[in-house]
């Protein structure tokens, strides 16, 4: 089969399959690291002492889907409607905030928040507003 | 008809990916079918383009739109008539990147008399850019999901889709306006009297299908959540030949093996169909041939050598009998 024009033809086929093809070259050898996240923070572990259960607000199926949902939902209670009422999980009382209820917790940002959204390449902007917890571990 | 057996025949890949997940058939979904579909993909590509290729192209035909090169004080108009290889890539550019042709799209319309009437029909243009442009915004930033480190520019291009900060998850503009580009390709088949009679379910078909794909994915974002980690995961584990254990597959959700079927069927469709127009633009001889006929000897590639009997042949074999009969010849003996 003669090709006419076989060297441009050629050419573009190379950039088209290189194109497509590039995520299995590009990742051919290396580790994939899959995100860990720890929950063993000490206000956990507290947690765990006392009501005997790791227990966030909501489950964790629906917390990993919704967890920014949710976040925006009670932005939009607490800032623009002003409605700071708390909710209670399992007896306990928490605050509709960021920094005072989810981060009370999850104290680890690094290896919590970051763990995910770096994986997934997602940047929230949380922390435009929000202050960034300092963290001691490295 | 066609419209409801293409509409028809996504749905039933709709409902095969849901039977087939709910069956506990994730690793036919979720690993066997995107592979022989890449594959497919690819090899289907390569084979129509090498096809194309292999059909000779014996004399210039571009569409010559302008004032073809002339006389020196006759002004040529060198992108729409060229003559030169940079006059071809600024056409091909121009058609490739902006539907240059489809911005000349016209309506015809005939009135009383009867009288013939053109006018302009940019919407069109205007919905294929719109429609081309979104695909391949959301197909570029699919890579987040291909890549173990993202590159910034993945990360840069995803930021001005979702610049409008509507939401959470941050709302991608190209979401809204790739379904409402389909939409209109869609509705304009079916409610302009000249389209809709020259539409086959080959045209309606590719429009259900990528519409099915664009709504599966907005709702595995913004409605019905998805384990998107888990999919990453999943991603991550084909690309490198090392698919992940069953039960991850079995933590994402149904809506996530919708999506990835739909994509699959569109790219097995892909070499067979028209969608081949992809390929397709960059070896059109309409376009990609530079208008050079008459300053170009361009020889017919089919040519075959013609055995040719010249006169001094002729002359040799009847030399004798010419003579004979007083005929002048060029050479004696």
């Amino acid at each position: 089969m003669k090709i006419y024009d076989g060297g441009k033809i050629f050419i573009g086929l190379v950039i088209f399959v290189a194109l497509f093809a590039s995520p299995f070259y590009l990742n051919m050898g290396k580790a994939i690291a899959k995100p860990e996240l720890k929950f063993d923070t000490p206000e956990i572990q507290r947690l765990e002492k006392e009501t005997g259960k790791k227990q966030c607000v909501e489950p964790k199926e629906f917390m990993r889907g919704g967890h920014m949902q949710m976040l925006n939902n009670w932005r939009d209670e607490v800032v623009r409607m002003g409605n700071r009422d708390q909710i209670v999980i399992a007896g306990q009382k928490f605050d509709k905030s960021l920094q005072l209820a989810c981060m009370k917790c999850h104290s680890n940002k690094k290896d919590f928040c970051d763990k995910c959204h770096n994986y997934m390449a997602v940047n929230p902007y949380c922390w435009t507003c929000h202050i960034q917890p300092k963290e001691k571990q490295s | 008809m066609k419209i409801l057996f293409s509409f028809f025949t996504v749905v039933v890949l709709i409902l095969l990916a849901y039977a087939g997940v709910n069956a506990n058939m994730h690793f036919l979904f979720g690993a066997v079918i995107p592979y022989i579909a890449v594959a497919v993909f690819l090899l289907g590509f390569i084979y129509r383009v090498l096809k194309w290729g292999s059909s000779p192209v014996p004399f210039r035909i571009p569409t010559t739109c302008g004032q073809q090169k002339s006389l020196p004080w006759i002004k040529q108009n060198k992108i729409e008539n060229p003559s030169s290889t940079l006059g071809v890539i600024t056409r091909m550019f121009l058609e490739v990147f902006f539907f240059r042709s489809l911005f000349r799209n016209l309506k015809t319309q005939l009135y009383e008399g009867p009288r013939l009437a053109y006018g302009e029909a940019k919407w069109l243009w205007l919905a294929g850019l719109a429609f081309h442009w979104s695909f391949l915004i959301i197909f570029v930033r699919h890579f987040r999901f291909f890549m173990q480190g993202v590159p910034s520019v993945i990360k840069t291009i995803e930021g001005l889709d979702s610049f409008l900060q509507v939401g959470v998850p941050l709302l991608y503009m190209t979401d809204v306006i790739i379904l409402g580009a389909v939409t209109y390709l869609f509705i304009r088949r079916v409610f302009i009297p000249q389209v809709n009679y020259i539409s086959l379910a080959a045209d309606y078909f590719p429009l259900f299908l990528i519409f099915g794909i664009a709504a599966s994915g907005v709702l595995m974002r913004y409605f019905f959540k998805v384990h998107i980690v888990g999919v990453k995961e999943l991603v991550m584990g084909l690309i490198t030949f090392n698919p992940v254990e069953m039960q991850k597959m079995q933590e994402i959700g149904v809506i996530f093996y919708i999506h990835l079927f739909l994509i699959s069927m569109l790219l097995v469709y892909f070499p067979f169909s028209k969608l081949m127009h992809m390929g397709g633009v960059f070896l059109s001889p309409t376009r990609n041939l530079a208008n050079n006929n008459r300053m170009v000897r361009h020889i017919n590639p089919w040519n075959y050598p013609v055995k040719v009997h010249t006169y001094e042949e002729y002359e040799n074999e009847f030399r004798d009998k010419m003579k004979k009969a007083g005929i002048p010849v060029e050479k004696e003996s």
